[in-house]
């Protein structure tokens, strides 16, 4: 399995990753190198194996539909690079 | 005073022979005169450990301690502490004061521990060297040329050099054993779902589980006594009771069955930690234990497996680091995806962009099949092995890690040949299930560790397991030359 630099820069916008362009030949082999190792799984015969998504086959636990946290605005906003009036700013989004 | 165990320690402030004051002020000013050799802590919380230990004299005084009541620790900071740094050590959250605790730190406040400080790790735990932290590589005290391995080897270096009596760690393929191992320590990694995940900055959500890191099997007691329990605030927590975990640990071993997996002694693998292993199990046999083979078919395929299911989780995990709302912004973004390309280009180290593009790839639109769907599958095939191993056995035992602590700048330009490093811890986390690993011998100076796996929820047998050992034997008691 070979990645490029085409294929590097294609996985790179889906994640929102900026790479430096001198970095992009270094990950493309890293990343076939690491796909290499992956693509092992493909000699096992895997037909009729259920996925195994919990080790203990838990289900998701629910809870009764209340309100049950308390308005912590302030002293979770504190870490935020940019806010104004209680909300998060960003770049504009719409022109 | 520095090599006594949690154990020691506290009935050291029981007895009245030192107070937690002077306890946490001789730790605080080791670390301040002997971490600069091995940089095991990114944050020191000088300030609040005293204020901490002061509140825990008062409750010695009045008589009303509990076990754990002015003893110190560190905690690994992957773990978020209200009003101090938890950097994760990411440049991404470098600028990060958590507005909360997790469950686990409130849980050790709660039970009067203090708190020494950050440990150091590898970023967002993706790494078994502690290479890849944004604050340096961390050293390990049996030679400060070798990685402490990771992603726990800040916790795993301050408990071996003696900065700290005891620490939290992480493990999601093996990050709180193969440093224990590497770093001659005790180490705990608890059934998934045992320990709280809330407020332990997620790396592969279905694989990661906290856990002890210390210098006896006593001592790992003692803190899964805190650490574990129910937690409504974290969905996949179990219900289920907390045993006393220190009830067990004097059970004699007579007729215990112990499995060998034949895959667990690889050819390439160093012969003289081998021989250890054998000799560790020479030593169960002494006490007790038979000793029968078993097998493991699907080990190999462990890595595979777990090289796409802890990238598409944490994928997806990190995809929370936009420059939004927490964590580092790029200067001057011209729209918002120059933000979030910038701002996760500029904070993230190599290894985690490598890892967040491998989990991109293998969960993009055509690869799911292939990739992730086929994973979980192995998976399940690693789950049934040990459940047909352990339905002969009691506990597995192997040795940690193929090889001892490797030097700094080895396998840093090849991530595979880090991954295969992890050979005979990531299976457990694919398994779910809890394993330890305890110091038995040392190669050329450099301490290995012997793995000791059990059933869901055996937390109380592996324990009783290693602390009869270490009854035994005094691999645990070694410590670094000049410390």
């Amino acid at each position: 399995m070979s990645l490029d630099r085409t294929d590097v820069d294609k996985i790179a916008h889906l994640a929102r990753l900026q790479i430096e362009e001198q970095d992009t030949p270094e990950y493309a082999q890293n990343l076939s190198n690491i796909l290499d190792l992956v693509n092992q799984m493909q000699s096992v015969d895997t037909t009729d194996v259920l996925p195994m998504a919990h080790p203990l086959d838990a289900v998701q636990r629910l809870r009764s539909d209340a309100v049950t946290e308390e308005n912590q605005r302030e002293n979770l906003q504190s870490v935020a690079p940019a806010v104004e009036n209680g909300l998060f700013q960003v770049p504009k989004v719409i022109e | 005073m520095f090599d006594k165990t949690l154990a020691e320690l506290a009935s050291g402030l029981k007895s009245g022979e030192f107070s937690s004051v002077e306890l946490t002020q001789a730790y605080l000013a080791r670390i301040k005169a002997e971490d600069a050799k091995y940089n095991s802590f990114i944050t020191v919380t000088e300030e609040t450990a005293l204020q901490q230990a002061r509140e825990a004299d008062k409750i010695i005084a009045t008589g009303n301690a509990g076990a754990f009541t002015g003893l110190p620790i560190a905690h690994k900071d992957i773990f978020c502490t209200k009003g101090t740094r938890t950097s994760c050590a990411s440049k991404m959250l470098d600028n990060f004061i958590s507005p909360y605790n997790a469950t686990v730190v409130d849980k050790f406040n709660q039970a009067g521990a203090i708190s020494l400080g950050k440990t150091n790790m590898d970023e967002f735990a993706m790494g078994s060297s502690n290479e890849s932290s944004f604050y340096g590589a961390c050293r390990n005290p049996w030679d400060t040329d070798r990685v402490p391995g990771g992603s726990s080897g800040g916790s795993a270096a301050a408990v071996s050099a003696q900065l700290t009596p005891a620490a939290t760690g992480t493990d999601t393929g093996g990050s709180i054993r193969q440093p224990a191992a590497l770093c001659g320590i005790t180490g705990l990694k608890p059934t998934y779902g045992r320990v709280s995940r809330f407020g332990m900055i997620a790396f592969a959500s279905s694989l990661d589980q906290g856990g002890p890191m210390t210098k006896t099997a006593e001592d790992a007691a003692m803190m899964l006594n805190v650490m574990a329990g129910f937690d409504k605030n974290d969905s996949t927590s179990v219900e289920r009771d907390v045993p006393d975990y220190t009830a067990d640990l004097n059970k004699p071993l007579d007729g215990l069955r112990i499995g060998l997996p034949k895959e667990f002694i690889m050819d390439d693998m160093d012969s003289d930690i081998a021989a250890q292993t054998q000799a560790a199990i020479k030593e169960f046999e002494k006490l007790g234990a038979t000793v029968k083979e078993v097998s493991l078919p699907n080990t190999a395929l462990s890595i595979p497996a777990y090289y796409i299911i802890a990238p598409a989780e944490a994928s997806s995990n990190l995809s929370r680091f936009d420059g939004v709302r927490y964590g580092h912004r790029c200067e001057e973004p011209v729209n918002l995806e120059d933000m979030y390309k910038r701002s996760r280009g500029e904070g993230f180290g190599p290894e985690v962009k490598r890892r967040i593009m491998v989990g991109t790839y293998a969960l993009s639109e055509g690869f799911y099949d292939a990739y992730y769907n086929k994973a979980q599958q192995i998976r399940r095939l690693i789950r049934d092995d040990f459940t047909k191993a352990l339905s002969e056995v009691d506990v597995i035992m192997g040795p940690t890690t193929p090889h001892p602590a490797f030097r700094i700048g080895e396998k840093s330009s090849d991530p595979v040949s880090m991954y295969m490093e992890d050979i005979f811890t990531i299976s457990l986390n694919l398994a779910g299930l809890p394993g330890m690993s305890i110091p038995c011998g040392t190669v050329n100076g450099l301490p290995t560790g012997l793995q000791i796996i059990g059933d869901y929820f055996a937390e109380q047998k592996l324990l009783n397991v290693a602390h009869q050992f270490q009854m035994a034997t005094d691999w645990h008691k070694q410590s670094p030359q000049g410390i």
